[in-house]
């Protein structure tokens, strides 16, 4: 009877936990909205962090989506000679990569690479009371702080997703024209006649969402932090976490309403 | 200027304030004194308004904070400036940035005129050719007058000092306090200024209040303080160990 109760109380304070979650990101959601079109624009911290969120992160997603696009084709290629079908390879890489694994994998990188270090900046931040102090010089944390990460992600995320959708398709040429021997120009024609409009539309749809989703559960966390050093690491730990769950949760749901949509 | 009544905050069972009055006239500097943890930054969090209370009213010329929304506060921290204990400095910014903040996002100055009265902050600081510097390249010391050089730059009517001198060396300690005393003389201002050190507290103060339990246990001029008949006072004042302090007590 006594552990029943220790687990239901256990499990009513994770139900309560989630819920003070949901609230929070809503609440942090729908004021970010707001001061984004509330002067003053921040367009210089809007492009630093541009800079941090898409440029720096360049090398890494090229290096990672070039390694997924031969993967792929490899992959691909075992099962395509055992059918005799080698040219098939081309259009399964750009559908798989543009559709899926181009905005999955960028989001993914950029919430483990930019994501942590926005939680652990303003996390450092609010421990060493500099979040404090732009309130005391009437400056809203919200709006100097969240809102030119929020913009800058849902800019760079689509962005660097369109990147990482042609570094992956250039890592299966690759594999295709030089390890098996199929044409350059039919690979090229080949991944031009699979792609559809639709396919790309839904893949940037993803990475806009997916960046919002970097953005805010970065700086909820962030927001949160307490403890010092130790709290910071905490809440740097639970952002990426959550980012990923998150991405790859609203990416079923996109997929399966895409699916529906435009099957 | 600044009159609190009556304020009460708590932290989850920890009660912090307990009723706290408090009356800081126009021009004074008042030095709030009292031990680690009894509360002293939390009362400067919310005169600021960064805190609001569980019960209590703070007014500042006459209006009172506490009722007032977020988005009201901006004009009341416009006529005020906070010098955090580690500084605060924006990490990201240079000296420069840091000093002329308020002037880049408030107001329209050109980035000369802004230059220029980040020099003049700086100067009244006494730290010059250090505008490009980043506040990790600064010592304590440094970081501190950088601080209070933001404050300034602001032409502030309050300016409140959260333990100016803690984590500083005893020469670098004075020279905060002659500067606390000098600005307080050639700008104006109505200084709250949060310490323990009692050097300091009798260098700067035009009166001294000291916090125990929540609340305010006695209120005087250095000289009154210094000459305290209260046991409690008497004890934090001279540093003993024994007394009706305990080491437990806040």
């Amino acid at each position: 009877m006594k552990s029943c109760l220790y687990f239901l109380n256990k499990l009513g304070n994770r139900f309560l936990a989630l819920l003070y979650f949901i609230g929070g990101l809503a609440d942090l959601t729908l004021h970010t909205i707001f001061f984004t079109f509330y002067p003053p624009f921040k367009k210089r911290a809007i492009l630093e962090q541009a800079e941090r969120i898409g440029y720096k992160s360049l090398p890494i997603v090229s290096l990672l989506a070039l390694f997924i696009g031969v993967i792929l084709a490899l992959q691909t290629a075992v099962l395509m000679q055992r059918l005799g079908s080698e040219m098939y390879i081309a259009s399964i890489v750009a559908l798989s990569v543009v559709r899926e694994l181009g905005p999955v994998i960028t989001a993914l990188i950029v919430a483990g690479r930019a994501g942590a270090a926005m939680t652990a900046e303003i996390g450092s931040m609010i421990i060493t009371e500099q979040v404090d102090a732009l309130r005391t010089l009437a400056v809203n944390p919200l709006q100097y702080l969240v809102v030119p990460r929020f913009l800058a992600s849902m800019l760079m995320l689509p962005i660097l997703t369109i990147y990482a959708n042609v570094i992956g398709i250039v890592g299966g040429y690759l594999i295709c024209v030089y390890k098996l021997y199929i044409s350059s120009n039919m690979y090229i024609s080949i991944t031009l006649e699979a792609l559809k409009f639709k396919d790309i539309f839904t893949g940037l749809v993803k990475s806009l969402f997916f960046g919002m989703i970097i953005a805010l559960v970065s700086c909820f966390y962030a927001f949160k932090t307490e403890g010092g050093a130790e709290g910071v690491g905490r809440a740097t730990r639970s952002s990426v976490v959550v980012s990923f769950v998150l991405i790859l949760s609203a990416d079923c749901l996109f997929t399966s309403i895409f699916y529906f949509i435009f099957p | 200027m600044i009159r609190i009544e009556g304020l009460c905050k708590s932290f989850n069972s920890l009660k912090v304030l307990d009723g706290l009055s408090l009356e800081i006239k126009e021009g004074e500097t008042k030095v709030i004194i009292g031990r680690s943890g009894c509360g002293k930054s939390v009362l400067l969090k919310h005169i600021v308004g960064i805190i609001k209370p569980d019960k209590g009213s703070i007014f500042i010329e006459d209006k009172d904070i506490t009722k007032i929304k977020e988005s009201q506060l901006k004009s009341v921290r416009m006529k005020m400036a906070m010098v955090f204990q580690g500084g605060a400095l924006f990490d990201s910014l240079t000296v420069a940035e840091n000093v002329g903040f308020v002037l880049r996002e408030h107001y329209h100055f050109s980035d000369k005129e802004i230059l220029e009265a980040v020099k003049e902050a700086l100067s009244m600081v006494e730290l010059d050719g250090v505008e490009e510097f980043m506040p990790v390249q600064l010592s304590g010391g440094m970081k501190k007058r950088v601080a209070i050089a933001r404050a300034i730059c602001m032409r502030p009517k309050i300016i409140l000092y959260d333990e100016p001198t803690t984590g500083v060396d005893p020469i670098t300690a004075d020279s905060i306090n002659t500067l606390i005393r000098n600005l307080h003389d050639r700008l104006k201002v109505t200084s709250i200024v949060v310490t323990h050190d009692m050097k300091s507290a009798y260098r700067i103060a035009d009166r001294i209040a000291m916090l125990y339990k929540g609340r305010i246990i006695a209120e005087g001029t250095p000289e009154e303080i210094q000459n305290t008949s209260d046991a409690i006072v008497y004890q934090f004042i001279n540093g003993l160990s024994w007394g009706p302090i305990k080491k437990e007590d806040l």
